[in-house]
């Protein structure tokens, strides 16, 4: 293997070296259970009938996305993908705007013009996905090249799954930011499978983050069930990226936990690997750290931000069933834009 | 005769002829141990094997690209697009190498790329596209649009004998809904011959795909209502399309009702249209009416998408205004 394997962060002083205080640390955890929530509660809506279309999760890639996201600067900009609720989440996301795209309705980003995870706030610098992968990549490196060209101090972070980095699309970007050493960092959500294909019929070397070498950057694979790990290299990528130090590929090993979609039993994982990575479950994992490390967290704090959460996706749903389903008279607008919709913050 | 489903029957098509040719393949995302998306090519793996029902990567270009090298050598490959959308990833290599090989080498190219396509279950923009008619332009491409189970195998096979490149449009929305008889046994169905899916005298409508089914019901609707007598013509091939079908039908109605799901502006219906008005202006007894979706992305949320497909109703209004002209 050419790229580097990121250590694990063990204790809240490593935690504090990457920039995080106790109270970023409880937060991270909010964020990791609402991203969950949202995903459960819409599996519930949808078996419920309640969501047309199709419902994709990223069970398994909480703390892959949640950590990256957590560590992106305010004027920062990213692509999420399908498995990357944890990236809204992280960046401030009103969840049951989430829940208003699921439902097709008009409060949704899309406005019911799309749904599932083909969303974004944009206001919070991240950008909706298409269903074309990975066809954000060359975006997220045409904003990297405008914040060269207007010497902007900011990062734009392009994700893609595995299976999405075998397209055109993935080299053209990585070779591009690569030749012009542009601030981006490439991640790959790397859960094992594409749809129903392994990584070892997907591509045919060790590691995907070894491409990096090819490009003239560096790669780094960090285990995507250690929140605080993915954070630290995600922060120092996208440092790197903003002193100038050019693209990083970073990739994130996860297992997906279900289905490609709901519709999906995902019969064709081998037995007992399921199994196995449900015992390191991201989100167990950063809660027994939690306890270990943070005094009265196992008394009380866990409890009361459970609370919270459930709290706040109750009345997310709740608001989001409120939001009207699309007028059909409207089905015309928004083919083509108006001057005066030119004043989103991202645009200036 | 069976009766078989859309989905089973375009199956059947497909596991026949490779039975009978071992030169025809499959390639696609997740076609062989999954069964493809919408399970097409299920139990085909443990049939005809890892190298002939082949699990490609995610990679539109290189399984469109891979299927024009194997042709070119003597292979029949059948590729599979996950959905219709996903073929614009492979559209640079459609247009500017497969379409333009035998016109400018003489190499000919015998591979056929299946589309599912087609909206009506929120989709939204990237799942539910009829991307035939910016094919249509793209001369060097047949184009395929079964509406029966019957058409759907008779033209598969058809189209992996061809030996041109054939974009195969199978809609989702027939898949598991339309059933019907299907003939067993060695036969295929000519492209460029339209059917007659029900006979009528007032008006024409041409059209082709799950819009046969919408077709036939505004005109059941119609014929119940006041009598008014619709034929509803299915082109069934877009490349080769059957004028002389379309002229003789407009020469009995004198009223022509062109109908797809695509959207308006440059749809395959323009080109229908012009031509009748080219050949057929004096026989016209009524302006020619396009029924098609607006022009804009197919949306997600219901009620948008009920606006955007065009229904029973919107062929209704097209037909009352026709008929009462
Ligand atoms: C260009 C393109 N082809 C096919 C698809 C259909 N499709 C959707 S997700 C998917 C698998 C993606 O795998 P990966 O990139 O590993 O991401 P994951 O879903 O596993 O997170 C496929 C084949 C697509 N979205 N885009």
């Amino acid at each position: 293997m050419v790229a580097r394997e990121a250590a694990a962060v063990a204790t809240p002083a490593e935690a504090r070296a990457a920039g995080l205080d106790q109270e970023d640390l409880l937060l991270i955890y909010r964020h990791l259970l609402v991203t969950r929530g949202i995903e459960e509660r819409g599996h519930i809506l949808y078996r419920q009938g309640k969501i047309p279309g199709s419902f994709y999760t990223g069970r398994g890639n909480e703390a892959g996305a949640v950590g990256v996201g957590f560590a992106m600067g305010l004027d920062d900009v990213g692509c999420p993908i399908q498995r990357d609720m944890g990236v809204h989440i992280a960046r401030g996301t009103e969840p049951w705007r989430i829940f208003a795209q699921y439902l097709g309705r008009v409060d949704g980003f899309a406005r019911g013009r799309d749904g599932n995870v083909h969303m974004a706030d944009f206001r919070l610098g991240l950008v909706a996905m298409v269903s074309h992968l990975p066809a954000m990549a060359p975006v997220a490196v045409g904003a990297a090249l405008a914040f060269r060209l207007r010497n902007q101090p900011r990062v734009a972070v392009a994700w893609s799954g595995d299976g999405a980095t075998s397209r055109g699309d993935w080299h053209e970007a990585l070779n591009f930011a690569g030749v012009r050493q542009l601030p981006v960092v490439f991640v790959i959500d790397n859960n094992g499978f594409a749809y129903s294909t392994p990584n070892a019929l997907e591509f045919p070397s060790g590691r995907l983050a070894d491409r990096a070498t090819g490009y003239g950057f560096e790669g780094v694979v960090v285990d995507g069930t250690d929140v605080l790990a993915v954070h630290r290299e995600a922060r120092r990528a996208i440092e790197k990226a903003r002193e100038g130090g050019g693209p990083t590929l970073l990739e994130i090993v996860t297992l997906r936990m279900e289905g490609h979609a709901v519709h999906d039993d995902a019969f064709y994982v081998p037995k007992g690997l399921h199994e196995a990575w449900a015992k390191r479950d991201p989100i167990e994992r950063y809660r027994a750290f939690l306890a270990e490390h943070v005094p009265g967290f196992a008394e009380e704090r866990d409890d009361a931000i459970r609370l919270e959460v459930k709290q706040l996706l109750n009345e997310a749903v709740r608001r989001a069933d409120e939001s009207p389903l699309p007028d059909p008279a409207t089905v015309l607008d928004g083919v083509y834009v108006d001057p005066a919709e030119l004043d989103a913050p991202h645009h200036k | 005769m069976a009766v078989r489903t859309y989905l089973q029957a375009i199956s059947d098509g497909l596991r026949e002829e490779m039975r009978r040719d071992e030169r025809v393949f499959v390639i696609g995302e997740d076609v062989g141990v999954y069964g493809g998306a919408f399970k097409v090519t299920q139990g085909f793996q443990s049939e005809f094997g890892p190298w002939r029902v082949l699990d490609s990567p995610l990679a539109e270009t290189a399984i469109v690209g891979a299927c024009t090298g194997a042709s070119m050598m003597g292979m029949r490959p059948v590729a599979e697009m996950q959905f219709a959308d996903f073929v614009s990833c492979a559209w640079d290599h459609l247009v500017t190498v497969a379409a333009k090989q035998h016109y400018r080498a003489g190499s000919p190219l015998p591979f056929v790329v299946r589309l599912p396509s087609g909206g009506g279950f929120s989709g939204g923009p990237f799942h539910s596209q009829n991307p035939e008619s910016s094919f249509a332009h793209i001369p060097g491409l047949k184009i395929v649009c079964p509406s029966t189970p019957e058409d759907a195998k008779g033209l598969l096979v058809e189209a992996i004998r061809d030996p041109n490149p054939v974009l195969y449009f199978e809609h989702k929305h027939l898949y598991r809904r339309i059933k019907g008889e299907v003939p067993e046994g060695d036969w295929t169905i000519p492209f460029g011959e339209a059917r007659v899916h029900r006979a009528g005298s007032d008006l024409t409508i041409v059209t082709w795909g799950a819009m046969v089914h919408t077709a036939d019901e505004a005109a059941a609707r119609a014929a119940e209502r006041d009598g008014t007598s619709v034929e509803v013509l299915d082109l069934r091939t877009i490349t080769p399309w059957d004028r002389t079908a379309v002229l003789s039908s407009v020469a009995r109605t004198a009223k022509l009702l062109v109908l797809h799901e695509d959207t308006r502006t440059a749809g395959f219906g323009a080109e229908i249209a012009a031509t009748v008005a080219e050949e057929a202006f004096e026989l016209l007894d009524a302006p020619i009416l396009r029924v098609a979706a607006p022009d804009t992305p197919v949306p997600f949320s219901p009620p948008l998408e009920k606006a955007f497909i065009p229904q029973v109703d919107d062929v209704l209004r097209a037909i009352d205004r026709l008929a009462s002209y």
